[in-house]
């Protein structure tokens, strides 16, 4: 199979594109893929942090493009899992380090040896966010069920269909897929929050998942466990199922309704 | 802000020249006759080429060629027409504009031969099948523009003729652009940020509550937008 780039993206900041980039590199791993995740957030470095992997940083991605380290000098290894790599970037530098030929280059590199690279986005529609997605043969758009949200992927995705490389080349278009993160069913039922049938409607791209609001999120980026370590997450099932949905697996979308809370479930508070 | 400023459209009378003619001995002397009979018209004038049926003009080499003989007349060359992809690339690499295709000017040289008399071909509607996502600006320069996928919020569909939405509209949508009062604008489900024909406008608020999530169309009645179902 040749290898693939994704790039997590969603034009807005603070809806889940690391979360989900550390999520979904370690499903596809745990998959028995290899998998690789960057971090194309330069300046304000967060993906170390949420796989765990802070004290072992010494190369990084800006490095690696100026030729300054080779790739296997800037790699580290996930302990978890043999299949997964993280390729940290620089807090140093700023986006205007991320040129499009070097990273064209590094990625060529990396598509010899691995089978998925996953692109974790930083925010925003400028040069970063557009270097990050340039090259991806498929794309994740993170949203929350809010109209800001929204509006700003519908921005990224038709940015996405207008100014990669497959769209500026007359490939095949970017396959787009949304996973819809922090949805709280019972606040959609109050009219609090979009519901998922509204935020298709709006964006018109296939539903890879959806991800609910879950404690075990905050828990699993403090401690640099990505999600889907916990299987006994609501969140980290939910990532689970869209790891095997993008592969191409067929699984019932789950957390979509309000679940019955039992007993034991209210005395103690569980998500 | 007006709507009115949004779009700035503007006419202009810009002569066409057969690039076949550029070659004919006689139009030289054709066009020499004519600058010397009213100067004050063609000092400086904008021409553009009409590369229909024309071979050559692939490199720039060629354009600057024709820009040296029409600039002997005072004229000025400025952009091209019905040009295939490769003379347009040339075009373009030599600063020139590419211009729509119009209908077919009466020739002027004698030595051109005369054109069909039929009627001149219909300005053809611009089609979007794509979504028209946030952010985006799609504008159909004198002419009609048709959707068949949904407009997000956020995007802006301009048309100096009408505007057909065959699905949701929740973006911008600005019909005749150009000052044209006969403008109209049509769609599936009007759930716009804005409607506006030939400047007038009405923003999503002053949208009719009973008229928004329907088919309707916008006409501009006695200088109103009206709102009907359709």
């Amino acid at each position: 199979m040749a290898a693939q780039v994704i790039v997590v993206t969603s034009g807005k900041g603070g809806v889940g594109k690391t979360t989900t980039s550390a999520a979904f590199a370690a499903g596809l791993a745990l998959r028995g893929h290899k998998t690789v995740v960057i971090d194309f957030d330069v300046g304000l470095r967060n993906l170390d942090l949420v796989m765990g992997c802070e004290r072992r940083v010494v190369f990084d991605f800006i490095n690696v493009i100026n030729g300054d380290a080779n790739l296997n000098q800037a790699l580290i290894k996930d302990k978890r899992n043999d299949n997964l790599y993280i390729f940290p970037t620089s807090q140093t530098r700023d986006k205007d380090a991320l040129k499009r030929e070097g990273v064209e280059r590094v990625l060529d590199e990396l598509k010899k040896t691995f089978d998925y690279i996953v692109c974790d986005s930083p925010a925003g529609i400028e040069h970063g966010a557009v270097t990050a997605l340039y090259f991806a043969d498929r794309a994740i758009i993170v949203t929350n069920p809010e109209v800001s949200s929204v509006r700003d992927s519908d921005r990224i995705i038709g940015i996405l269909s207008s100014r990669s490389r497959r769209a500026e080349r007359n490939e095949p278009p970017v396959d787009i897929h949304l996973l819809l993160t922090r949805y709280d069913a019972e606040r959609v039922t109050k009219g609090e929050m979009l519901a998922v049938e509204d935020v298709k409607e709006i964006l018109s791209i296939p539903l890879l998942g959806v991800i609910p609001e879950s404690e075990s999120v905050l828990r699993a980026s403090n401690t640099g466990t990505p999600v889907v370590f916990d299987p006994e997450s609501s969140a980290g099932r939910a990532y689970t199922d869209a790891v095997a949905r993008f592969l191409g697996e067929q699984r019932e979308m789950r957390f979509v309704k309000p679940e019955r809370k039992g007993f034991f479930r209210v005395l103690f508070g569980r998500a | 802000m007006a709507a009115g400023t949004l779009v700035q459209g503007a006419l202009f009378t810009v002569m066409v020249v057969r690039a076949g003619m550029l070659r004919d001995a006689s139009f030289e002397h054709e066009l020499a006759q004519q600058v010397e009979r009213s100067p004050r018209f063609f000092l400086g004038a904008p021409v553009v080429l009409d590369l229909r049926g024309a071979g050559g003009f692939d490199s720039p080499d060629d354009f600057s060629e024709a820009r040296t003989v029409l600039r002997d007349f005072t004229l000025a060359l400025v952009g091209v027409q019905n040009a295939q992809p490769e003379q347009l690339e040339a075009a373009m690499a030599s600063g020139l504009a590419s211009f729509a295709p119009t209908a077919a000017q009466p020739a002027r040289a004698p030595a051109a031969p005369p054109t069909a008399a039929a009627s001149p071909p219909a300005q053809k509607a611009r089609i979007v099948t794509q979504p028209v996502r946030s952010g985006t600006q799609i504008y159909a320069p004198g002419a009609d523009l048709i959707v068949t996928a949904a407009v997000s919020p956020g995007a802006e569909l301009i048309a100096d003729g009408n505007i057909h939405v065959y699905n949701v509209l929740r973006g911008r949508a600005l019909a005749g652009a150009n000052g044209d009062a006969d403008a109209r604008i049509f769609c599936n489900r009007l759930e716009a940020e804005l409607v506006s024909i030939a400047g007038r406008y009405l923003v999503s608020d002053q949208l009719p509550i009973d008229q928004r999530g329907h088919p309707v169309q916008i006409v501009l009645v006695e200088d109103q937008l009206t709102i009907t179902r359709i």
